[in-house]
């Protein structure tokens, strides 16, 4: 049989960083991640690869389940930011 | 970015597993999950696959924040007959009269079960007591019409873990990262009864053929006819990527039948055309009634059904004087319909006309304080996509709702602005029609949720999968299993497994990419028969195309096969368009070549479904379900027995 290879996703996004000194590589995030974009890493007890970044859907199951704070985080993508700014500062320009 | 990398799972693509259940259900979502408990309290055997992972996927998976049309809960002063006539109503018909009627009347029960399970459906912490929309009582919370009481206040994000849960505590087989590919009939005849499923493994493409006596469809709506983004596939649309409609095509292809797929409507949500839906300053949904102010802190009124000003923030909760009750969030009509039509904010051209000054911004500072927490952190921190990505990321970027005010784009409501021809499949669209059991046209197969026409969220999903599984269990009860037709699992093992075989060829995404550009440019926002045959013929140009289509591993394979769902759909959708020969407002459907708004004679639904000679189309009165509580009640005796409903 020919070998059977995975090659990351042309992604214009980043959804997610993984930091791998505090990741422990359970891989609880790949088994509910709903697109699957995580794959495992070869090595055993390493941070979980993400191979298709683009098919992220931003809702956050992986960070929701990760028991290690601050292993894994959303990022959201720039074209999402959104401005917001303290009340007060809504008064009339003159 | 990682180089290619060697496929990490085992690589079964050459094997077979057959099995054998009473009930087979395709899709894992709220629907899915019910539907298995459903089928497994009438004692059935039941086998559930869902292509991703069922504890959190659906398109509901991550969470919800309301439950609507809960008439039989305890503070409902609205019966299951009112709610129901105001979804026929308020959509001139052109709705689901028989779903709709079962979700006033069960999806309170559904609610139920799901806190057996483990949900949060009270305030049971207390913290919210004494306001307004809470009955202290029972603890529940509820939204909108706070006289009224039938949509409730959910903990959303506790809800897909209690029904994955239910599910296996029923005995169900739950079988993740498996996709139903491909539906098996009676001796392969289109149009005869389904008597099992083909389906393939996401990580080891396992081939799984499955017999079964009876098949509950619990899959999503088709998306991405029109709407793709390329680089950010996830994001292309509301739904989640994996809910790609694959029962529609799975259905369209052995001759299951369908109506109202002729309605469109210009974009309202995707993830990188606009921003995520309640991510933004914001007053309906998630967000009502939040105060709206403009960039010099004016408040934009809110008006009642006739125009007048309200003065405070109770009243915007308030039917009008005289009106019974009002109608938001699910179940609210897509037009205006003074009936149940409830407050609203002033139009923001109205507004801008008026002398306010753009951009608005979402003011929960001057809110009472019980509704600012419950929106900024009840509602935001269970809404299905807003817990992690808005609520926990604008908190640790500094947003504090007493503080400030967090600015709209577009209307306040879309977020963002779309083209005529960037259509979608939003509020109430088209799918398989449906009888009293929730059967399909073809014997065996039973629909819930978004596979049903006139479909809207998760109470109708739940609520739906429950009855649709119950009814798929007496059937199976009743008729045995039969023998499948070889060659057809054949045909199928052969349609699915062929972009494996490849080594070079055409890509998912780029064959994606080519249908929303035929559906845009020939089914977009005007249709005539010309252009829409032109449409056809593109497609058949894409399905030629699509026999190069590559896949590398089994991950691959199901995108691929996902996206020629996509393609089979478009095909529906079209024909759909053809067999309207009128325009109609309501189904936001506008035909050049017949340009006469809602002529009389077409107020039915136009079905659609193929046979041997090809495609068909027919109609059933616009009422064709009867009356609501005799029929109801007619096929649910059981039920209403066990002291439900």
């Amino acid at each position: 049989m020919t070998r059977v290879l995975a090659i990351p996703d042309q992604a214009i996004v980043d959804p997610i960083t993984i930091f791998p000194e505090v990741c422990t590589g359970c891989n609880l995030c790949l088994h509910v991640c709903p697109v699957d974009l995580f794959l495992p890493n070869a090595e055993k007890g390493g941070p979980p690869l993400v191979l298709y970044p683009g098919e992220c859907w931003y809702e956050g199951s992986c960070v929701d389940i990760c028991p290690e704070p601050g292993a894994i985080v959303l990022n959201r993508p720039p074209a999402m930011r959104v401005n917001w700014k303290p009340r007060a500062e809504c008064r009339p320009r003159s | 970015m990682h180089d290619a990398v060697e496929w990490p799972y085992p690589v079964e693509w050459d094997k077979t597993e057959e099995i054998d259940t009473d009930v087979l259900v395709i899709g894992g979502g709220a629907s899915g999950c019910f539907a298995a408990m459903g089928a497994a309290s009438r004692g059935a055997r039941v086998v559930l696959w869902e292509k991703a992972a069922t504890m959190t996927s659906g398109a509901m998976g991550s969470g919800c924040d309301h439950w609507e049309m809960a008439a039989t809960n305890p503070c409902s002063h609205v019966t299951p007959e009112e709610l129901a006539d105001a979804m026929i109503r308020g959509h001139r018909g052109y709705n689901n009269g028989i779903s709709h009627y079962i979700e006033a009347r069960e999806s309170y029960d559904r609610l139920l079960d799901l806190e057996r399970y483990g949900a949060k459906i009270r305030d049971t912490d207390d913290e919210f007591k004494g306001a307004d929309f809470r009955d202290d009582e029972t603890k529940f919370m509820f939204a909108y019409d706070y006289v009224n009481r039938f949509t409730l206040r959910v903990w959303g994000t506790t809800f897909k873990r209690a029904m994955y849960r239910g599910a296996k505590i029923m005995r169900a087989q739950v079988v993740d990262r498996t996709m139903g590919a491909g539906l098996l009939t009676e001796g392969g005849r289109m149009g005869a009864r389904v008597v099992g499923a083909v389906a393939i493994n996401g990580r080891t493409g396992k081939f799984t053929v499955c017999r079964a006596k009876a098949v509950v469809f619990c899959m999503s709506r088709p998306t991405r006819l029109w709407l793709f983004a390329p680089g950010a596939t996830g994001i292309s649309e509301f739904r989640p990527p994996q809910c790609t409609g694959d029962g529609h095509a799975m259905a369209w292809r052995v001759g299951g039948s369908f109506t109202m797929l002729e309605k469109s409507l210009r974009g309202e949500w995707s993830g990188l055309r606009s921003f995520p839906p309640y991510s933004t300053g914001n007053n309906h949904n998630t967000w009502y009634a939040c105060t709206m102010i403009d960039a010099e802190g004016r408040q934009i009124p809110w008006l009642d059904r006739d125009g007048n000003e309200l003065k405070t923030v109770a009243e915007r909760y308030r039917p009008a004087p005289g009106q019974k009750f009002y109608m938001k969030g699910g179940g609210e009509p897509d037009f205006p319909f003074y009936e149940f039509q409830g407050p609203e904010t002033m139009p923001v051209e109205e507004a801008v006309k008026r002398g306010y000054k753009l951009p608005f911004y979402a003011d929960l500072t001057s809110m009472p304080e019980t509704e600012r927490r419950v929106i900024w952190g009840m509602m935001v921190g269970n809404e299905g996509k807003t817990r992690t990505p808005v609520y926990a990321a604008y908190n640790k970027a500094g947003f504090d709702p007493s503080r400030d005010a967090l600015q709209s784009y577009g209307d306040g409501w879309r977020s963002g602005q779309f083209l005529p021809q960037e259509r979608q499949f939003f509020g109430i669209p088209g799918g398989m029609v449906n009888d009293w059991r929730l059967m399909t046209n073809l014997e065996g197969l039973f629909a819930a949720g978004d596979v049903l026409f006139a479909s809207d969220c998760v109470g109708h999903a739940a609520a739906t999968g429950h009855y649709a599984g119950r009814h798929a269990a007496d059937y199976a009860a009743a008729h045995g299993s039969v023998a499948l037709h070889q060659p057809q699992v054949e045909a199928e093992r052969a349609r699915l497994f062929g972009p494996l075989k490849r080594h070079s060829g055409l890509s998912w995404q780029a064959l994606a990419e080519a249908i929303t550009r035929v559906m845009q440019n020939y089914c977009g926002a005007v249709k005539s028969d010309d252009l829409l045959h032109e449409g056809l013929r593109g497609l058949e140009d894409l399905k030629e195309a699509s026999k190069s289509l590559v896949a590398r591993n089994p991950h691959d394979l199901l995108r691929a096969q996902e996206t020629l769902n996509v393609l089979t759909n478009a095909e529906l959708v079209i024909h759909s368009c053809l067999a309207r020969k009128a325009s109609s407002h309501q189904l936001q459907f506008v035909r050049l070549d017949y340009p006469e708004m809602d002529p009389p004679e077409w107020h039915r639904f136009v079905t659609v479904w193929k046979d041997e000679s090809g495609v068909r189309n027919g109609s059933l009165p616009i009422d064709y379900y009867g009356s609501l509580t005799e029929n109801y009640e007619r096929h649910n005796q059981d039920y209403i027995r066990q002291g439900r409903a």
